[in-house]
C-alpha cells in the first residue's frame, strides 16, 4: 500500500488546475463553517456576558425571561413597577453587598434612557466581571448631567458638554418631549458589546425632575427593577426565595446566569441554523470535489489498466481514489484554517471597535477540529462512491481498456 | 524437465454457457523460450491476455505460471503473482501520463515487496535497462511519459516490464504503432535483453512475419483443436 500515497500526489499535481479550484472550493466553505462556528461561541459569550457579577435581578412578578429583556437587554416594556420602599428594604439587608435601581420608560431618538445611580458603573460587570469603563468625562454628579453609552454617543455624533432632551416614552418618534430640562453629557462609555452601549444614563434623581415627581431627598418613585449583589453567594438562594415569596409586594428574583440559558435556548434557534446553512455550503464543496473526481474517471481508465497490469488490484485503485479524495479535503481544510485565521486577524479591529465583542483569536476548540474531522471524513465517505466506480470498471477493464 | 513459465490445460473462457470465445487445449511457453501466439483480431487475444495476466478467471481449465495454479488463487494473490512476475507491454497508451520516464520505469516496484528486494538500486536498473533499450538520453528520465514518441514510450514500457527481471513477460501488439525500422530495432534490443534476463515471452500479434525473431511461432487459431490423444475426459 506505500505505492499508492505517492501516486495520489502525483495524479493531483497532473491535475493540479482542477485540484486546486476543489481545495479552494473546500477552503472556503470550511473557512466559513470555522467562521460561523466561532461567532456562535463570540455571540453566545458574549450574550451570556451582558450581565455578569450579578447575583440576582429582581422586578416585578412576571416572567423571569421578560424581566432579564426588559432590564437587562432593553428589550420589550416593564409590566408593572417595584416600590422605593421595598428596594430600600433590600439594599438595607445586611446579607446584601450592594444594589443598582433600574428605571425605565424614557427614551432619546430611540435609545431607551435608564434611570439609576452612580453604584451602576460602579458595580454593573459584563463579559468576565469586566466594569464599565468611561472612554470620554465622568459619570453623572449634578442632575442635569448624563452618561451615554458608546453607540449612542457614536451614531448620534455627541461630545462632552452637549445638551440633550429626553422624550416620554419609548418611541422615536414620541410627541411628548422633556424639552424643560436638557441634559449635558458628562461622560461617554468605552464599548461593551452590551445594550449598556446603546443606554443613555441618568440618575434618578434627573428622571424625577423631568416628570416633575420628586418626592424629597432620598426618595423617589418607584423604579422598574433592580441588581442585587450579595455578600456571599452563599445567601443568593436564600434571598432570592424570600424575595419571591415576600408578602409587602409582588417581586420575584431571578438569577440572571439562568435566565440567560434559558433566553438562549430560544434565540439560539438562530444560530443553529446559521451553522446549518454553513455546513450545507461545506457539503456543497465536497460535491463539487465529487463530481470532479467522477468527470475525470473515464479518462482515467487507460491509466487504471496500465495499473492494473503493474501489478494493481481494484482495490489498490478504490484506494487511490479515497486518497485522492482526502488529500485533496486535508488541503482544503488547512488551507479553510489558514483562510479563516487571515479572516479573523483582519475582521478583530473592525469587530472590536464597532461591536465591542474581542475575537478571542486562540487555536482551534475541540469543537471546531470535530468539524473538521468531519469534513475530512465526510470527504473520505463521499469519495467512495468514484472509487467504487473506479473499482467496477478497473475490475470490467482488466489490462484492456474498450473504449 | 523444468516447470514451464507458462501452461495452459482444457481452458475455455466465454462471458456465457454457450459458446465460448476461447477455448485452448494444451499450450505451453518453457522457461526462457519466446514465442509468438498470432492470429487475426477478435481471435480472443486480449481474452488470453486477461486470464494469463489474471485479471479475468477462466471458465473451465487450468493456467499455471511458474508451476503455480493462477486458477486455485484469490484476486489478490493473483494481483500480487502478476505485481512479482510479470511484465506486460501493451500496443499503445502503456505508460502513466503523470509520473515521470523513470517513475514509470519503476512503477511495478511500488506494488511487489519481493520484486523491489530483487532490484537493489532500482534507479540504476532502470537506466541500465532503457540504456540496453536504446534509450540512452539521461535528460528523457525527468520528463513527462506524454511528452516521449511513441517508439520511445514502448522502450520505456518494455524497461518497465523487466525491471525487477520478471519472469514472464507479455506483449500485446507492441510494435504494430511502430514504423518498420523502428519495429526491427525495437523488437532486437527486447528479445537480447529477455535472453540475457532468462525471461519467457509471450507475444500476441496479428503479423505473423515477426516469427523470425522467436523460437517458436504459434496460431491462436490452431491451439483449439485438440492433438489426437489428448481429448478431455
Amino acid at each position: 500500500m506505500t505505492a499508492l500515497p505517492g501516486l495520489a500526489l502525483r495524479s493531483l499535481w497532473n491535475r493540479r488546475g482542477t485540484a486546486a479550484l476543489t481545495v479552494f472550493a473546500i477552503a472556503v466553505s470550511v473557512a466559513l463553517l470555522l467562521g460561523v462556528q466561532m461567532l456562535r461561541d463570540s455571540a453566545k459569550q458574549s450574550f451570556a456576558g451582558t450581565i455578569s457579577g450579578t447575583d440576582l435581578v429582581v422586578g416585578p412578578r412576571g416572567g423571569p425571561v421578560n424581566l432579564l429583556l426588559y432590564s437587562v437587554f432593553h428589550i420589550g416594556e416593564p409590566t408593572a413597577n417595584v416600590s422605593w420602599a421595598s428596594y430600600r428594604l433590600v439594599a438595607q439587608h445586611r446579607d446584601v453587598a450592594w444594589t443598582v435601581p433600574l428605571s425605565l420608560g424614557d427614551s432619546h431618538r430611540g435609545f431607551r434612557v435608564v434611570g439609576t445611580d452612580r453604584a451602576y458603573f460602579a458595580h454593573y460587570r459584563y463579559a468576565g466581571r469586566q466594569p464599565l469603563r468611561f472612554a470620554q468625562g465622568t459619570s453623572f454628579a449634578a442632575a442635569d448631567e448624563t452618561v451615554l453609552g458608546a453607540e449612542v454617543a457614536k451614531s448620534l455624533g455627541y461630545r462632552i458638554g452637549d445638551r440633550i432632551v429626553l422624550s416620554h416614552g419609548l418611541g422615536a418618534g414620541s410627541f411628548v418631549q422633556h424639552d424643560a430640562v436638557p441634559l449635558r453629557v458628562a461622560g461617554i462609555l468605552a464599548p461593551t458589546g452590551t445594550p449598556v452601549d446603546r443606554t443613555v444614563h441618568v440618575g434618578l434623581d434627573t428622571l424625577d425632575t423631568v416628570h416633575g415627581t420628586a418626592a424629597g431627598a432620598g426618595e423617589h418613585a418607584a423604579i422598574t427593577a433592580f441588581l442585587v449583589g450579595m455578600k456571599s453567594r452563599d445567601t443568593v438562594l436564600v434571598m432570592q426565595r424570600a424575595l419571591n415569596e415576600y408578602r409587602g409586594e409582588a417581586l420575584q428574583a431571578v438569577i440572571p446566569g439562568v435566565a440567560l440559558a434559558d433566553l438562549w435556548r430560544v434565540v439560539g434557534v438562530a444560530d443553529r441554523a446559521l451553522l446549518a446553512v454553513a455546513a450545507c455550503v461545506a457539503l456543497a464543496g465536497l460535491l463539487g470535489m465529487l463530481a470532479a473526481i467522477l468527470t475525470s474517471l473515464n479518462e482515467r481508465r487507460r491509466e487504471m489498466a496500465i495499473l492494473r497490469s503493474v501489478g494493481a488490484g481494484p482495490r489498490h485503485i478504490f484506494g487511490l481514489l479515497v486518497l485522492e479524495a482526502g488529500l485533496l479535503a486535508v488541503a482544503g481544510v488547512a488551507f479553510g484554517v489558514v483562510l479563516s485565521y487571515a479572516l479573523q486577524l483582519i475582521a478583530r479591529p473592525w469587530i472590536a471597535s464597532r461591536y465591542g465583542i474581542t475575537l478571542a483569536v486562540g487555536p482551534l476548540t475541540w469543537v471546531e477540529v470535530a468539524i473538521l474531522a468531519a469534513v475530512v471524513l465526510s470527504a473520505l465517505l463521499l469519495s467512495a462512491y468514484p472509487a467504487w466506480r473506479a473499482y467496477r470498471v478497473a475490475l470490467a477493464d482488466g489490462l484492456s481498456v474498450r473504449l | 524437465m523444468a516447470v514451464p513459465a507458462i501452461e495452459l490445460h482444457d481452458l475455455a473462457f466465454g462471458w456465457s454457457a454457450g459458446e465460448p470465445l476461447l477455448s485452448i487445449a494444451h499450450f505451453s511457453v518453457a522457461r526462457g523460450e519466446r514465442v509468438l501466439l498470432h492470429g487475426p483480431s477478435g481471435c480472443g487475444k486480449s481474452t488470453l491476455l486477461g486470464l494469463v495476466g489474471g485479471v479475468i478467471r477462466p471458465s473451465r481449465g487450468t493456467i499455471r505460471l511458474l508451476g503455480e495454479d493462477l486458477t486455485t488463487m484469490s484476486a489478490p494473490q493473483r494481483d500480487a503473482f502478476r505485481a512479482e512476475h510479470m511484465g506486460f507491454i501493451f500496443q499503445l497508451f502503456n505508460l502513466v501520463p503523470y509520473l515521470s520516464v523513470l517513475d514509470n520505469v519503476l512503477l511495478p516496484l511500488r506494488f511487489s515487496r519481493p520484486r523491489r528486494e530483487r532490484v537493489p538500486d532500482p534507479r540504476s536498473e532502470a537506466l541500465r535497462l532503457l540504456d540496453a533499450l536504446g534509450l540512452q538520453d539521461r535528460r528523457l528520465l525527468q520528463r513527462r511519459a506524454t511528452e516521449l514518441s511513441v517508439g520511445q514510450q514502448q522502450r520505456v514500457a518494455a524497461a518497465r516490464a523487466m525491471l525487477g527481471r520478471a519472469e514472464i513477460l507479455v506483449a500485446d501488439e507492441p510494435t504494430s504503432a511502430l514504423d518498420a525500422d523502428t519495429r526491427e530495432a525495437f523488437l532486437r534490443l527486447l528479445m537480447r535483453e529477455c535472453a540475457s534476463a532468462g525471461s519467457s515471452v509471450l507475444f500476441v500479434s496479428h503479423d505473423r512475419s515477426l516469427g523470425t525473431c522467436f523460437d517458436r511461432s504459434v496460431s491462436l487459431q490452431e491451439l483449439g483443436d485438440l492433438p489426437p490423444g489428448l481429448e478431455p475426459s
